[in-house]
């Protein structure tokens, strides 16, 4: 395997889903091949220090804002729906069920 | 019946949201709000902006809960819908005009040109080490922000919220292969940047190869 190939099978590799028939041509390149190895090993440490930035927490102000939003659309919409019906509805609905 | 029982799955709240359930709805609202602020946040940098993407994502996904047919999982349905309510919102602001994401992600594929690794040299210190400084946390977010719009998304979207290559390709209306050479040139272009911040000089190694292309052009 030439530095090349490594580079196209990079993905694979790193995501371990590599073609076993592949991943041992690729280990014994990098086993020869420091500068593949370093691609290989900053590479990894790129995503995983995106993988462990900060997280951004969901205000809960505006947490609290959005449902109460979503509710409020949502009643919109079914009293619009029983206004008009547009569609038969899909299922029976227990209308007379409390 | 308890929704908010986690073993309750996105498919079975779908079901029970679209038969007037609000409470359902609500649950998948709240597992997934968080992730869609995050991915807003890393898009837009700013509250106000991602609080924005985030309730017009919901809204979306409620006055079109009837569409979803469940061809893809309702997280990546609900993805699809936030990445394009990011993109509008991040022209919206550039004053460009606003565009599918099919049409902005698909046009003009450059193929095979998988940017060739310059900079290798080990890091000074580890990942974890690294971000325990905001000064360095600032820096990897400017990196992301290099990357282009289509580079970023699929980059955030697989490597940073953890979704599968064909998750990937279905939130973003883009074939798998796609998807592959996208990450991968997003991978390596980050890769580069910080490297060439954090690479520890001392064990700089020149690459053995060079790029064909640079030498056929020379």
């Amino acid at each position: 395997m030439k530095c090349e190939e490594l580079l196209k099978l990079l993905n694979e590799y790193v995501d371990g889903d590599i073609d076993p028939a592949f991943c041992k041509e690729f280990e014994q390149h990098l086993a020869g091949c420091d500068p593949c190895k370093i691609v290989v090993d900053t590479l990894r440490k790129t995503i995983l220090i995106y993988k462990n930035d900060q997280i951004y927490e969901l205000p809960v102000e505006f947490r609290e804002r959005l449902h109460e939003l979503l509710r409020q659309r949502w009643r919109e919409i079914r009293d619009s729906k029983l206004e008009q019906p547009q569609q038969p509805s899909p299922a029976p609905r227990a209308n007379n069920q409390n | 019946m308890n929704d908010t029982d986690l073993q309750v799955s996105d498919q079975e709240l779908v079901i029970r949201a679209k038969n007037g359930d609000l409470s359902a709805f609500e649950t998948l609202v709240s597992r997934y709000e968080q992730r869609v602020f995050n991915l807003a946040m890393r898009m837009l940098h700013n509250v106000h902006d991602a609080e924005d993407v985030t309730q017009q994502t919901f809204l979306n996904a409620l006055e079109h809960l009837e569409e979803f047919r469940g061809d893809a999982s309702f997280a990546t349905w609900l993805y699809r819908i936030a990445t394009n309510a990011a993109l509008k919102n991040l022209r919206k602001k550039r004053g460009l005009p606003t565009v599918s994401l099919e049409e902005s992600t698909e046009l003009q594929e450059e193929r095979d040109t998988i940017p060739h690794p310059e900079y290798l040299a080990d890091w000074r210190q580890s990942p974890q080490e690294l971000i325990q400084n905001n000064e360095v946390r600032a820096l990897i977010q400017q990196a992301l922000d290099e990357l282009d719009e289509k580079h970023r998304l699929v980059f955030l979207l697989r490597d940073v919220e953890g979704l599968s290559v064909k998750e990937t390709a279905q939130a973003l209306g883009i074939s798998e292969a796609n998807v592959k050479v996208r990450l991968l040139r997003a991978r390596l272009q980050l890769r580069e940047k910080l490297t060439r911040t954090f690479g520890d000089p001392k064990t700089l190694v020149k690459p053995e190869h060079k790029h064909k292309n640079s030498e056929s052009r020379a």
